[in-house]
This record gives C-alpha cells, sequence and structure tokens, in this order.
C-alpha cells in the first residue's frame, strides 16, 4: 500500500471548499505531483505554477462528478482519468457523472495531449485526490457518529460503522467533510484490491457518440456565427502576393474577403507555434457552401519566398531557424538525403571501436530504409470558433497543446492572457496535428476583424495541404560480422527532411547489446513544415531498425524472436555502456509474450507468412506478430497478435482498442500513407488520391495481450504503432521473398504484380 | 440479393467528377425553397438549389450529427439515408431530394436504441468518434437490405467509411451482433 503525501514543495495540491447550496468541491492540481522526466514539453513545464486542474464534486443529494482536464481525442483519457479518481473515492463508477473540465491555465494548469503521457503522469494526483475526498467524508462521518475514523468503512459510494450499524452516503456528509482540513497524508488501495481499475467500462461519451450530439468542434455554433475558410500558397516556398475580392464579394451570402498575418515577424515562436503560410486570404460569409463556392473563384497571385530566418523560443532558449527558399520536389528530396548521408554526420552515440571492428569483419550488411511525409488525416479537419471582442476572446475548438497556443493567441491580439478563454471540444482524432494551434490564432484574428463570431473550417484540401507532415526520413544500418559469424558492431546513421528521427533514440536498444556501436545523425533543410505524428520519430526508426534486425537474424541463421532475446540477454546481463534507455526485462517480456500467444514456430499453414517486431517507445513496450496470407499477389492480414506492457491497464476495454486502432493505423500508413511534392505543391489533396486503409483492407482479426505488472501505468496511444509497420514488412517478406526497404510499401507490391523489377 | 447490393453500392459511391460546384454558373444567386422531410418532420429551407445536404444538415437546419470529411463521396463521414438508403449527403444537392425521405443519425431511433447503435456501444467501437455517425448510418442501411450479411457483404458496405483511428474489427464485430438481435 503507497502512502502519498497531499502537498508538494510545502504546497498542497488539494483544495476543498463547500459548495453554493452544501456539498463538497475538492479541486487538484494534475502538474504538482507527478514530473515524468523524458518529453521536452514537460521539462519545461514542471516548474509552471500551476493551480487546481480538476475537480471532485459531491452534492448533498449524493450526485458525484469528476472533471476530467484532458483534451479528449479518441485516446479515452476522459474516461480513464476519471475511473482512477473514483477507485480510490470509493464509488459506484455507474453513479458517477464524468464533464470536461473548461480549459483555463489559471485554473487548470497544464492540458496537454500528445506524448502518451496523460494517464502516466497524472496516475498518482489522480488517486491521491480520490483517497482524500474520501477521507475526509469518513473523518466527517467520525465527528458526526462519534466513533473513532478508523472504525469507518465505506464501500460504493456508502459510509459505514459496522458496530452501531449507522451509515450514511457521501452526499449527507459531503458539506461538513468540505469544512475539514485537507488530511496530510493518506493512504491509497492496494493494487490487487482495484474494483474499479483494470476492469473493462465503456467509454463515457459512448451514447452520445452513437446518436450523433454535437460534441466536435465543428459542431460547436452560436447565434450571429459566420463562417470563414482561408485559401493559402498552392505550394510550400510561397506567399501571398496579391488578390482581388471585387467579384467574389458580390457572391451570394459572402460578408467580406481580406488577408491576415498569423504571426508578426519578431515573434519568437513557441515549440507548437508555426508559420507555415504566415499570410493567408480570408473569405467570410453566411454559409458554408456559399463560402467554398466564394473560395473557388476568387483570384489570387503568389510569390516566391526569399530564405527566411524564423525567431525560435525553444523553452526560453533563443534561436533562429533558417527556412530556405525554393520550390521543393519528392524526387529531389530523396536524392538529397542520398547525398547527404554520405558527408560527416553529428556523433550521438560510440561504444567500443567501431571502425576498427568494421575493418576487421569477415562480413558487413548494409541495408537503407526511407520513408515519405505523411499527412495526419484526422477524420474532423482543422477547425475553430471564435469570438473576439475587446473585453475578451472565446476560443473553443479540439487543441492538443492548449496553453500553448492560447500565449500565441495573446500575443497576437495583443490581450493580456486573462482574457483569452478556451472551451476544449472532443477532437475529430488529433494524431499530433492539433497541437499546432495556427488555426485557433487565424480564428481569432477573423473574428476581431469581423467583431463577429466566426467558425474558420478547413476543407479536406486545406487540411492535407498545409503541411505540418511527418517528416521524410532515411536510415541506413550496418552490422559487421567476424568469421565464425557473430554480430561485432552496428552503426545506424540517420536523418531526414527537416529533422533526423534518431536524436534521442540512440540510447534505446540494441545499443547496450552490441560491443562496437556507432549512432549518427545529420538533417536537410526543407521549407516544408513537419510536426509531431503519432509516437514522433519512433514511427521509423522502429520500422527500420527491426526490420534490419529480421535480416540480420537471418543472415545468422537464428530464429527472428530468438535472436532479438538473445541481444536483450546480453544487455541485461552485461550490458555495453551506460544510459540505455530501456529496461531489457520488459523488452524480452513482451516479445515472450507475442511468442507464445500466436503460437511462433508452431507449424502453420502454408500459405501463411509470418513477421514479428518488438519495440519501446513513449515508456511502453510493444510486440506484434503479422499472420499474412496473398491473394492475386495482394496482402491480406488474417491476424495479428500484440503484446504490450504499458503497466497498470486502467482500462481493458479502452486500451484493447487503442491498439487495435495503432495496428489498422500502421498497416495502413506502412502501406499507402504517402505525401510528395512537386514545384513545392503536394501531390495529394483529398482521399482520391491519398489512400488511406479501409475496412476490407484491415486485420480479419487483432488479438491483443497486456503484461500484467504493478507498474504505474504508461502510454499507450502510441507504442504499439511503431512496430506493426515491421512486423508488417517482415512478414511481406516471408510472403514474397522480396525485402520491402521504403515506405509506401503498396506501390512495389503493385509493380510486383504487374511483372515490373521491384525497386530497392 | 446482389441487385440490392448493387443498388446499394452504386448509390454509395456516386462518382466525384460531378462536382457539384462546377456545373453552378458563378452569378448564380437563385434562392429556392424546399420542403424537406427529415427525421419525420417537414422542414423548410430557404437555400441555393446546389447545396448539398451536408450543408442543408448541418447549416441550416442545426443537425450537427452528420460529418464532413472530405466532400467528395470518399470517406463516408456524411452519409444519411434516403428512403432507407445509405448515401454520401455532402454529393446530394438539396435540389434532388424531392419527397424522398431522409434520416439522419439524430434520427436513426429514438433513444439510442437502433440494434446498430446498441451493438456499438457495447463493442465500445469509438475511438474519437467523429467517423462513427457515418458507420452506423451505413451499416444500420446494410442490414436493413442485407439482415444476414456475410463478412464479404460488410466489407463491400462498409468500405467507403474511413476511419482513420482504425476501429474496423469492432466495427465489423458489432455488425455481426446487430445481425443477431
Ligand atoms: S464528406 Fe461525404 S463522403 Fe466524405
Ligand atoms: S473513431 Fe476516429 S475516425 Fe473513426
Amino acid at each position: 500500500m503507497d502512502i502519498e503525501k497531499t502537498s508538494y514543495n510545502r504546497r498542497s495540491f488539494l483544495k476543498v471548499s463547500v459548495l453554493s447550496g452544501g456539498g463538497m468541491l475538492l479541486g487538484f492540481s494534475l502538474v504538482a505531483q507527478s514530473k515524468p522526466a523524458g518529453l521536452k514539453v514537460q521539462a519545461a513545464l514542471s516548474g509552471e505554477g500551476a493551480e487546481l486542474t480538476s475537480f471532485i464534486r459531491i452534492t448533498p443529494q449524493g450526485q458525484i462528478a469528476i472533471l476530467s482536464p484532458n483534451p479528449e481525442f479518441g485516446q479515452n483519457v476522459k474516461t480513464a482519468m476519471p475511473m482512477i479518481v473514483a477507485e480510490e473515492l470509493d464509488v459506484d463508477w455507474k453513479t458517477v457523472v464524468v464533464e470536461q473540465a473548461p480549459f483555463n491555465t489559471r485554473l487548470y494548469g497544464r492540458q496537454f495531449t500528445g506524448g502518451s503521457q496523460g494517464i502516466r503522469q497524472y496516475w498518482k494526483s489522480l488517486r491521491t485526490a480520490g483517497a482524500s475526498a474520501r477521507q475526509m467524508l469518513m473523518e466527517a462521518a467520525a465527528q458526526a457518529w462519534k466513533v473513532p475514523v478508523g472504525e469507518i468503512t465505506t464501500e460504493a459510494g456508502v459510509l459505514h460503522h459496522k458496530t452501531s450499524g449507522k451509515t450514511a452516503g457521501y452526499g449527507a456528509m459531503a458539506t461538513e467533510a468540505a469544512k475539514l482540513p485537507v488530511p496530510k497524508e493518506v493512504k491509497l488501495k492496494a493494487v490487487d484490491t482495484f474494483k474499479i481499475l483494470s476492469t473493462p467500462r465503456q467509454n463515457v461519451d459512448g451514447m452520445s457518440i452513437v446518436t450523433g450530439k454535437p460534441l466536435f468542434s465543428l459542431d460547436y455554433r452560436q447565434p450571429g456565427m459566420l463562417i470563414a475558410m482561408m485559401v493559402h500558397p498552392p505550394g510550400f516556398g510561397q506567399k501571398l502576393k496579391s488578390f482581388d475580392a471585387t467579384a467574389v464579394r458580390k457572391m451570394p451570402g459572402i460578408r467580406d474577403v481580406f488577408s491576415i498575418k498569423i504571426f508578426q515577424e519578431d515573434y519568437a515562436q513557441e515549440i507548437f507555434d508555426t508559420r507555415t503560410f504566415n499570410e493567408l486570404v480570408v473569405i467570410v460569409g453566411r454559409s458554408t457552401w456559399e463560402v467554398m463556392q466564394a473560395k473557388k473563384k476568387l483570384p489570387v497571385q503568389w510569390e516566391p519566398i526569399a530564405d527566411t530566418v524564423e525567431k525560435q523560443n525553444a523553452f526560453g532558449q533563443m534561436r533562429d531557424k533558417i527556412v530556405p527558399a525554393g520550390l521543393e520536389t519528392t524526387d529531389a528530396h530523396y536524392a538529397g538525403m542520398k547525398e547527404r548521408e554520405a558527408q560527416p554526420a553529428k556523433e550521438l552515440r560510440r561504444d567500443g571501436d567501431p571502425e576498427t571492428a568494421f575493418r576487421q569483419a569477415a562480413k558487413v550488411l548494409e541495408r537503407t530504409y526511407t520513408a515519405p511525409f505523411l499527412a495526419h488525416n484526422s477524420m474532423e479537419p482543422l477547425n475553430c470558433f471564435a469570438h473576439v471582442t475587446a473585453e475578451k476572446a472565446f476560443l473553443a475548438c479540439g487543441i492538443q497543446a492548449p496553453e500553448f497556443t492560447e500565449r500565441a493567441i495573446a500575443a497576437r491580439l495583443g490581450m493580456p492572457i486573462e482574457k483569452i478563454d478556451i472551451q476544449l471540444t472532443r477532437m475529430g482524432g488529433g494524431f499530433g496535428r492539433k497541437a499546432y494551434g495556427h488555426y485557433m490564432v487565424e480564428a481569432a484574428l477573423i473574428s476581431q476583424k469581423m467583431k463577429a463570431p466566426v467558425k474558420l473550417i478547413y476543407s479536406r484540401e486545406d487540411d492535407m495541404t498545409y503541411g505540418i507532415y511527418r517528416p521524410m526520413y532515411r536510415m541506413t544500418f550496418r552490422a559487421a560480422f567476424d568469421a565464425a559469424g557473430n554480430l561485432t558492431a552496428f552503426h545506424v546513421r540517420g536523418g531526414g527532411i527537416p529533422e533526423s528521427p534518431l536524436g534521442g533514440s540512440e540510447n534505446n536498444f540494441p545499443a547496450g547489446a552490441i560491443d562496437h556501436y556507432l549512432a549518427d545523425e545529420w538533417t536537410f533543410p526543407s521549407n516544408i513544415t513537419v510536426g509531431a505524428f503519432r509516437a514522433p520519430r519512433s514511427n521509423f526508426i522502429a520500422v527500420a531498425q527491426q526490420a534490419f534486425l529480421d535480416e540480420v537474424a537471418e543472415t545468422m541463421g537464428k530464429d527472428p524472436i530468438g535472436f532479438r532475446l538473445e541481444l536483450l540477454e546480453r544487455a541485461k546481463t552485461k550490458p555495453v555502456g551506460k544510459n540505455n534507455t530501456y529496461e531489457a526485462d520488459r523488452y524480452a517480456g513482451v516479445l515472450k509474450l507475442v511468442r507464445d500467444k500466436s503460437g511462433w514456430g508452431q507449424s502453420s499453414p502454408a500459405n501463411l507468412h509470418r513477421g514479428v517486431a518488438v519495440y519501446f517507445c513513449h515508456n511502453s513496450y510493444a510486440a506484434h506478430v503479422v499472420d499474412l496470407s496473398m491473394k492475386e499477389g495482394q496482402p491480406v492480414v488474417e491476424k495479428v497478435t500484440s503484446a504490450v506492457d504499458c503497466g497498470i491497464v486502467v482500462n481493458p476495454e479502452a486500451a484493447g482498442n487503442m491498439v487495435e486502432g495503432a495496428v489498422v493505423d500502421g498497416i495502413g500508413n506502412a502501406l499507402f500513407g504517402n505525401l510528395t511534392v512537386k514545384g513545392g505543391k503536394p501531390q495529394q489533396s483529398n482521399f482520391d488520391n491519398y489512400r488511406m486503409i479501409r475496412h476490407n483492407e484491415a486485420p480479419k482479426v487483432i488479438e491483443v495481450h497486456f503484461v500484467k505488472n504493478e507498474i504505474d501505468p504508461t502510454g499507450l496511444g502510441e507504442p504499439p504503432f511503431p512496430p506493426v509497420i515491421a512486423a508488417l514488412a517482415n512478414a511481406l517478406y516471408k510472403a514474397t521473398g522480396k525485402r520491402l526497404y521504403s515506405q509506401p510499401f503498396q506501390p512495389a507490391l503493385d509493380k510486383r504484380n504487374t511483372g515490373q523489377p521491384v525497386q530497392g | 440479393m446482389w441487385k440490392v447490393l448493387e443498388r446499394l453500392l452504386f448509390r454509395v459511391t456516386v462518382s466525384p467528377t460531378s462536382r457539384l460546384a462546377e456545373r453552378k454558373s458563378f452569378y448564380s444567386t437563385l434562392m429556392a425553397t424546399f420542403n424537406l422531410k427529415i427525421n419525420g418532420k417537414l422542414q423548410k429551407v430557404e437555400v441555393d438549389p446546389t447545396t448539398p445536404m451536408l450543408w442543408v444538415l448541418r447549416d441550416h437546419l442545426d443537425l450537427q450529427g452528420t460529418k464532413y470529411g472530405c466532400g467528395i463521396a470518399q470517406c463516408g463521414a456524411c452519409t444519411v439515408h434516403l428512403d432507407g438508403i445509405a448515401v454520401r449527403s455532402c454529393q446530394l444537392p438539396v435540389s434532388a431530394v424531392g419527397k424522398q425521405a431522409v434520416t439522419t443519425i439524430e434520427g436513426l431511433s429514438a433513444h439510442g436504441d437502433h440494434p446498430v447503435q446498441k451493438a456499438w456501444i457495447e463493442h465500445d467501437v469509438a475511438q474519437c468518434g467523429y467517423c462513427q455517425a457515418g458507420q452506423i448510418m451505413s451499416a444500420a442501411s446494410l442490414l436493413k437490405m442485407n439482415p444476414r450479411p456475410s463478412d464479404a457483404d460488410i466489407d463491400a458496405a462498409m468500405s467507403g467509411n474511413i476511419c482513420r483511428c482504425g476501429t474496423y474489427t469492432r466495427i465489423k464485430a458489432a455488425i455481426r451482433s446487430a445481425a443477431n438481435r
């Protein structure tokens, strides 16, 4: 049993008050207690003077509400966080009402959804808050009944005193409990006594979703609301020259046409501020369809950008980012990456003497992997409601990093941050894209100019061609073998446009398992804007590395799982170097679980082809076995077996769904995801030319298994995504006899079917 | 059976080449009045006749359940029923509706208890949930035409609905259990 303190740095993170009308309101901060290391975002934010983040509300009638603080985009935190509170509060889950807390940094502290951090970060605070409220209710009952508090027990929202037979609902004691001091420390439940946690619970918004309730940003309306759409340069490396609004202004329903500048030239951008297209032409009208028509008719002239220097504020560190001029092309990108890779790179990690080991090697295996830009393609295109008046700016939308965008909006409108009020709506998917809140700044500027409530809507085409893509990547791996066929050295060189995937992962497996190891990286500048995409960087490293390790195992004549386990055993018993970021046991654990559950190594039907991969990222471990069959030259994913170690599984129902979704999404992006540019212009703009995985292409069966342990919960939205792509690649090799080194895989499969030589 | 399926498929995948906007002349300002039967109620709207039902529902009738995803009949987020058959409302001009009954997710059942909705809750299908109104409308239409669909039937009827969150396996399981009710 854990004992948790309710204050941190001598400041209590719990605050209790009596509700007007009686009852108890317990507010608590989610930031104060938890300080996970790792993601840069956290480092910058853990020092924030956060106040109260979430609430438990108990009315005298016994109604219990828990306000969930995090923006919801499908990862189910809105159900999971209240489950954690409810467990320690000891209430009946069926009676708990869950609400989305409004966003307000003064009141709620940091709200960020991304990096699979939601649950991990808040686990202890949520539990402590629930346990504190319960403790206070017990104290209140003890005082009322004049019995020692130690004799009070609770069950499902009811207080009991066994010997006297007295009972009372939480509501009856709530007002008195709210007048008591917050306990200094509380006991948390033992993991094996959980009644709500680790049991499957349905999404609290499930009914609203299936009945079409207006939950999403696009659904938010206010009386007198106007619709705005924007026109952005058709390609990267271009900017607005001029536009002629005369004709369009006369079109039915159109109210105004003007241009806006997102950020002032000297504004120092923070991590989620972007200026992909810093000046846009905006059309405002009374209905979406009318504005869409006008948008198509608006004559706009564009001109090339010059080399530009952007001022950036990276967590207080000022630096300049150079954005090169030019109209870029995908072919040139691939050629440029190849050329750049051959030049000197920045060393990230070195163990032993890799150069000598490679020189003395009896055999060297070298393979190169590439991946394209990917568009996020959340099903809900970017949009935001804004109503800006002289007094305040009110915005309503889905946003993954509201705190950062709030600062950007305040700076741009020239308003104090207290006057910015953001209401978070449910997000129709985010995947990293909705961490970049430029669309909120845009909506605010449009509303300010129109002096009216406005909804800015991106068309699907706008959403797909505006950028903030997953970067393009290239990685080359080399493995050295001695005369006996042992693996002696390993070299990974990675880079990308415009970022490298490698930095931050150089100490991940297989570092620590090989005597001579070298990791180095390079970058290739570009004016195409990129950003976080489900499991940033890992979404490529895992693929390349796990496909390469498959080939290394094959070269050594070893079983793919057995070979990885040997390396992990080495990393555990005789680790090489320091700073290895992974726990070899947990790494091996998911691999063994997936091996056993998938029946790996047992004879399978002749037409079934299997691939395996495993990876550790965002603090969790995931492994998959993909079973493929080939029908008319196309892969059919018969089954995926997944094993995940994310600590305690808060809600197995939602967790299973997340893993299944990551599997489907990973396979889809691996086969089809591809955003190419020509003359700076994205070549894909909608789902007729950007292929997404569809119902008939999804795996027939996905079986998810979780490692059972008592480790505090870690991320789940991202970790299962990267390795499934590698497992697919390895299975495709078994099915076709050809290794595929370049994503997306589908074009090579199609070429193979038409008899053309497969590249790579 | 194939006839029904074919009809369904045909209605579902209207060719995007006939983009409505292109057919509209620059200054066409003609507004017209339409009496529509929506979710069992008669509704009067005055709009440009080329306006797709998607935007009539969302902007003029405040029925926000029907979603915009692509606007070109590629994603299925905007799926509604026209006389019980799934159609993409982003490609259905208001002028083409006539007397046909339009059903949206809000009107699929009075209390969220259509067998498909119940199955969706039971299987906890939704992640972000944005695509699900369209998925449910496609599934309900399929089961009306074909109460015992094979997996291949489900694939055929549901492949016009994209889910970026990747909930397809749960969607299939939910349709199977709705079919067995
Ligand atoms: S919005 Fe109609 S099919 Fe995508
Ligand atoms: S549930 Fe998010 S797109 Fe389908």
